[in-house]
């Protein structure tokens, strides 16, 4: 399968690869995926307490150079937006971004799971309400 | 001498066409372009003796009579063809067929076609190395079994089966034994008569030559076996195969049994060497492991799982310069790894993780050297950038974590 450029420019150069501590209370954690699929996600933020704002973002992947490619865009996206705007990121638009082709789509989809799963994670750390995820997309 | 990109190692998928062979088969599409089958002119006779020219070399290479080749397109099409037309064959001695379950799917797909049609199939399991188990297979047989059907050397691990062993357990038992050959033909001796192989399939592409011609030895004495044709029409090939002969493939083909012949002893030690040394060089890596048996393997191939890495992401860390295969598909229509490794009873985290290399004929050390490399730092790089290899070096047992299986 050919790869888009945007995705092999990710995976060749990953943005934001890396760690951030778990234990604090403005980091929020979402690992989704499964070994046995043969991808794994797990994509961290970092919130300022003050202004909402995220301002650090984190990945670390196991899958195809798509699933790479989604994890890494996601974090470029998530820094600077609110946690609320952050919810808004939709697959549909890594997929675009990304040209996807329609067998790879489940890394997108697998990305905005981390997304979601990361701000749950601080909202659930910070006494927020945990957000419904939309499932449908499964 | 300046290395060329891409380097080809996925021999066990085709191998390129040898010049000698495309030498022999060249004045065959053009000059000599008569059919094999036109009996009374000079055109005929030519194309005709050729076809009896590669027939011999072919039958030479597997220690068989002439007679016994029967062309076919491919290799897929003999499987095919032994395994239906056994099965039609004799039908009034039985309908039970034993495989196992790292066959290819040209096999394993034709028995499921045969269970529809009212046969029953046995899919013996293999053990961890992807060897069958002989006291396994012998239970398996019934008084209704007619065919055992094992492949010689595997496509994806190499393993070479314990043939010797299983056809002496079909004749104790009066069963016939077919063998995919097709990945050990032309790379480590095959003899139907030492081997005591009733029916065997194999290809050109895979031994350097091509693509669209492969045979079906069928047994012609102690037992002589028969088949019931799958494709009517002229009676070709002694009324198992109908079709006119594909002339420059089948001399092409012949050629490339000659040329194995003379070379496969020497291809396969120079080979082994160059595969040994690229398995202990990526074996330095922690966490690699190979897939199956590694005594009783085609010299050519092997087969490693590099854990907490997955294999098309690995993939694409070189393959606009390397070309291998892996067992991991990352695709929404099939998330199933290799299921040949599933068979071994490799988790599906090993599994996804693997590749295959095959190398070949015109494989270099050069080419060795360069890819020793690339898979290392690309190993090394994506398992900076995984999770499970971060979990895995703090010591969290993967197992205990509850994964959202999507």
């Amino acid at each position: 399968m050919a790869y888009s450029e945007k995705v092999i420019d990710h995976y060749q150069n990953p943005k934001n690869v890396g760690t951030l501590d778990k234990s604090k209370t403005n980091v929020g954690t979402g690992l989704v995926g499964a070994p046995e699929c043969g991808d794994v996600m797990r994509l961290q933020i970092e919130v300022d307490e003050t202004s909402g704002i995220i301002r650090d973002a984190k990945f670390k992947t196991f899958g195809c150079g798509s699933a790479i490619a989604s994890s890494s865009l996601a974090t470029e996206w998530l820094k600077g937006k609110t946690v609320n705007q952050a919810m808004e990121i939709d697959n549909m638009d890594i997929v675009e971004e990304l040209n996807l082709p329609p067998v790879k789509i489940h890394c997108s989809v697998l990305a905005e799971d981390a997304i979601k799963a990361a701000i749950n994670d601080y909202r659930l750390k910070n006494g927020m309400e945990v957000l419904e995820l939309d499932e449908k997309k499964h | 001498m300046s290395l060329k990109l891409p380097i080809y190692l996925d021999n066990n998928a085709t191998t390129p066409v040898d010049p000698r062979v495309l030498e022999a088969m060249l004045p065959y599409f053009t000059e000599k372009f008569g059919n094999a089958s036109s009996r009374n002119h000079p055109f005929g006779w030519v194309a005709e003796e050729a076809v009896d020219y590669a027939r011999e070399k072919i039958a030479k290479l597997i220690g068989a009579d002439p007679k016994e080749i029967i062309f076919t397109s491919g290799a897929t099409e003999a499987d095919n063809l032994a395994l239906k037309g056994v099965f039609e064959m004799y039908a009034s001695k039985g309908n039970h067929i034993i495989t196992c379950t790292t066959e290819h799917k040209a096999v394993l797909d034709t028995c499921k076609h045969i269970e529809k049609l009212g046969g029953q199939v046995t899919y013996l399991p293999v053990q961890a190395d992807g060897l069958v188990d002989l006291v396994e297979l012998e239970k398996a047989i019934t008084d209704k079994t007619i065919l055992i059907a094992i492949m010689y050397g595997n496509n994806e691990i190499g393993v070479i089966q314990p043939v010797q062993e299983i056809s002496k357990i079909a004749r104790k038992h009066g069963v016939l034994f077919f063998s995919d050959a097709t990945q050990a033909v032309g790379k480590v001796p095959v003899d139907v008569n030492k081997d005591g192989i009733d029916l065997m399939a194999f290809s050109a592409h895979k031994m350097y030559g091509p693509k669209g011609v492969g045979a079906l030895y069928v047994r012609r004495k102690s037992p002589r076996v028969k088949v019931t044709a799958q494709m009517d029409g002229g009676g070709h090939e002694r009324g198992m195969r109908s079709g006119t002969m594909n002339v420059p493939a089948i001399v092409g083909f012949g050629k490339a049994a000659e040329i194995c012949q003379y070379e496969m002893e020497d291809e396969a030690k120079r080979l082994s060497t160059m595969r040994n040394r690229l398995e202990h060089s990526l074996l330095e890596l922690e966490e690699a492991y190979v897939n199956g048996n590694i005594e009783h393997r085609l010299p050519h191939v092997c087969n490693i799982s590099f854990k907490y890495v997955e294999g098309e992401g690995l993939m694409m860390g070189f393959n606009k310069d390397i070309a291998v295969s892996s067992g991991s598909a990352c695709t929404s229509a099939s998330l199933e790894p290799s299921y040949v490794l599933k068979a071994l009873g490799l988790g599906d985290d090993l599994a996804h993780s693997s590749l295959r290399f095959g190398l070949g004929r015109f494989t270099t050390d050069e080419q060795i050297d360069y890819t020793i490399k690339a898979i290392k730092n690309t190993v090394l790089k994506l398992r900076e950038m995984s999770p499970l290899w971060e979990m895995y070096k703090e010591g969290i047992d993967l197992n205990s974590i509850e994964w959202a299986h999507h």
